[in-house]
């Protein structure tokens, strides 16, 4: 059934959309991530604007996080103590990241950089956690007894302002969380993503959070950064479509929740080593497209439209 | 103006060009409305030519039908390679160029429009773009512009199609011209052109009136008028999605 979209101006298959948001929406339950890093590009690809997809995808992943944050809540995997405490560095960091991402454009050359943002990021994080969850496989496979010990010492706790997050077990400064959020604030408004592949690594290795927290808190301040980002492109560019954002939903949120049961039943190292063979595989798929030439050299845009 | 410029010159200069012959023309519908399930549609265009003097010998009458959208200026971007990587580099704006670009002939193109022409009246794909803006240090604009027709033909929004128009007794003709799903809004203009040996002797242009109806058209509209009404509804949406989708599975987990 084709579905004429009011913002975009295109038409598309409704299933087709179900479809993608559902896979997306179990991606999302199941790591803790927003799934704006698949769904975007796979946006550009069925042929909806960049703007639009990329304004549109932050409002679905306000749907898809609420959904799987609920399912956490009530596990009591949520840390809302740390959750505002990235929050609040993650607003500032989005605020920042428009001023960043509207000086890019203003060079013309926003796509390449968020292209190696994507590229970069994406490996990056992608190669630590594989490595690290496979190391960390290996070894329960081999002893099953004594845990991996804990890297916890370092300079994460030589800071001051030290606060209690009880959920998360953790007695720690709150200038670390304060800049991981910052951080991820700046990229998720450049690379138009809620962020979550970065924030949960982010959580695990340098705060030292329980996986299972992470998830569930992942989700909870994703919700408010693109619930932000959402009103800054409705507001400012007018490409937030709304058709679009439903039919992407009503799949995602579904996805979540199936997601969020498959993910409680999964080992999370077994968890995080298939949440870094997807990153890698994104970031293999972008860094293709730089190096490879393209079919077509020439792109069209508009300019001065917004 | 210009055309009455043209029109001037037509009965200044080459008496014999004026108009004899005229368009009467009838569309199967001059209103395309856009609904949430809008799939593409097609315009019949026919016509009829008037004239008070019996049909001239020579050529025959030629029909050449252009539908055209909204015309914007459109950013053409080229990539080259740059320390291994493909990166945009040049680019040129094309000035105008319409959103959508219909040409149907009754016969091909060469044939029945000489160069000059096309020129004045900007009927082939090629001329309906203008592009003057090219900077300086990029050579070979022009496959700037060739590229913005590569790209909207491959997307089915320029065609041209030769023979497609019917002409019975150099008198009366007709075509379809089929608008794609993908349409954006706006006055988009039908112009018909009798030729006969390479010159256009009669010219008529009428408006299709594109525009979403319904619900996409108070959607369109809240989005550009009330925009931070349109963003929380947006977020109620996704909010009130999030939580029903979470409360109907747990409910049906617990029975």
């Amino acid at each position: 059934m084709q579905i004429y979209l009011p913002i975009a101006e295109v038409s598309v298959n409704a299933f087709l959309l179900l479809g993608l948001g559902g896979m997306v929406g179990i991606l999302s339950g199941m790591f803790g991530v927003g799934g704006g890093f698949l769904m975007t590009p796979l946006l550009f690809f069925i042929g909806i604007p960049p703007a639009v997809a990329v304004a549109t995808e932050a409002n679905q992943i306000v749907a898809s996080s609420f959904s799987g944050v609920l399912a956490h809540f009530r596990r009591r995997t949520v840390d809302f103590k740390m959750g505002t405490v990235l929050l609040t560095g993650g607003l500032i960091g989005a605020a920042l990241g428009v001023v960043v991402f509207n000086y890019l454009k203003s060079l013309g050359q926003v796509d390449l950089l968020v292209t190696l943002c994507y590229v970069v990021f994406l490996g990056v994080v992608g190669s630590l956690m594989f490595v690290e969850s496979l190391n960390a496989l290996r070894k329960s496979k081999k002893g099953g007894g004594a845990p991996a010990p804990r890297r916890q010492r370092g300079w994460v706790h030589a800071m001051p302002f030290k606060m209690r997050f009880r959920t998360s077990g953790l007695y720690i400064s709150v200038i670390p969380p304060m800049l991981v959020g910052l951080c991820v604030g700046v990229l998720s408004a450049i690379m138009g993503v809620g962020g979550g592949f970065i924030m949960v690594p982010a959580m695990i290795y340098l705060l030292g959070m329980p996986t299972k927290v992470v998830v569930g808190t992942s989700l909870f301040q994703i919700i408010f950064v693109t619930g932000f980002t959402t009103m800054l492109h409705a507001t400012t560019n007018y490409t937030v479509d709304i058709v679009l954002a439903v039919l992407l939903l009503v799949g995602g949120v579904v996805g979540a929740q199936i997601g969020t049961v498959i993910g409680s039943r999964m080992p999370a190292e077994q968890l995080r080593v298939l949440l870094a063979a997807l990153v890698l595989v994104v970031c293999g798929k972008l860094a293709l497209d730089l190096l490879i030439e393209p079919s077509e050299l020439y792109s069209l845009g508009t300019e001065g439209g917004h | 103006m210009l055309k009455r410029l043209i029109l001037l010159f037509a009965l200044c200069v080459t008496p014999a060009l004026a108009e004899d012959e005229q368009v009467v023309l009838g569309l199967s519908h001059d209103r395309v409305a856009i609904t949430a399930t809008f799939d593409g549609s097609e315009i019949l265009i026919f016509g009829a030519v008037k004239r008070e003097t019996p049909i001239p010998s020579g050529p025959p009458l030629e029909v050449i039908v252009a539908v055209a959208g909204p015309s914007s200026p459109v950013m053409v971007r080229r990539k080259e390679r740059k320390l291994g990587i493909w990166v945009n580099t040049d680019s040129v704006l094309v000035d105008l160029a319409p959103s959508f670009y219909a040409v149907a002939t009754s016969a091909p193109l060469d044939d029945i429009l000489s160069d000059t022409e096309d020129l004045r009246y900007r009927i082939s794909i090629e001329r309906a773009i203008r592009s003057v803006g090219a900077a300086m240090h990029i050579r070979s604009a022009q496959d700037f512009a060739d590229a913005v027709v590569r790209i909207r033909e491959d997307e089915g929004l320029y065609s041209i199609r030769e023979d497609t128009v019917a002409v019975d007794e150099q008198t009366l003709f007709r075509t379809s011209i089929a608008m794609p799903a993908d349409l954006t809004e706006g006055d988009y203009t039908a112009r018909i052109f009798l030729t006969r040996d390479g010159r256009v002797i009669s010219q008529f242009e009428t408006t299709i009136d594109v525009r979403k109806v319904g619900l996409e058209r108070f959607l369109y509209n809240m989005s550009r008028q009330q925009p931070v009404w349109y963003g929380l509804m947006s977020l109620v949406i996704a909010i009130a999605a999030g939580w029903g989708a979470s409360t109907a599975f747990r409910l049906l987990r617990e029975n």
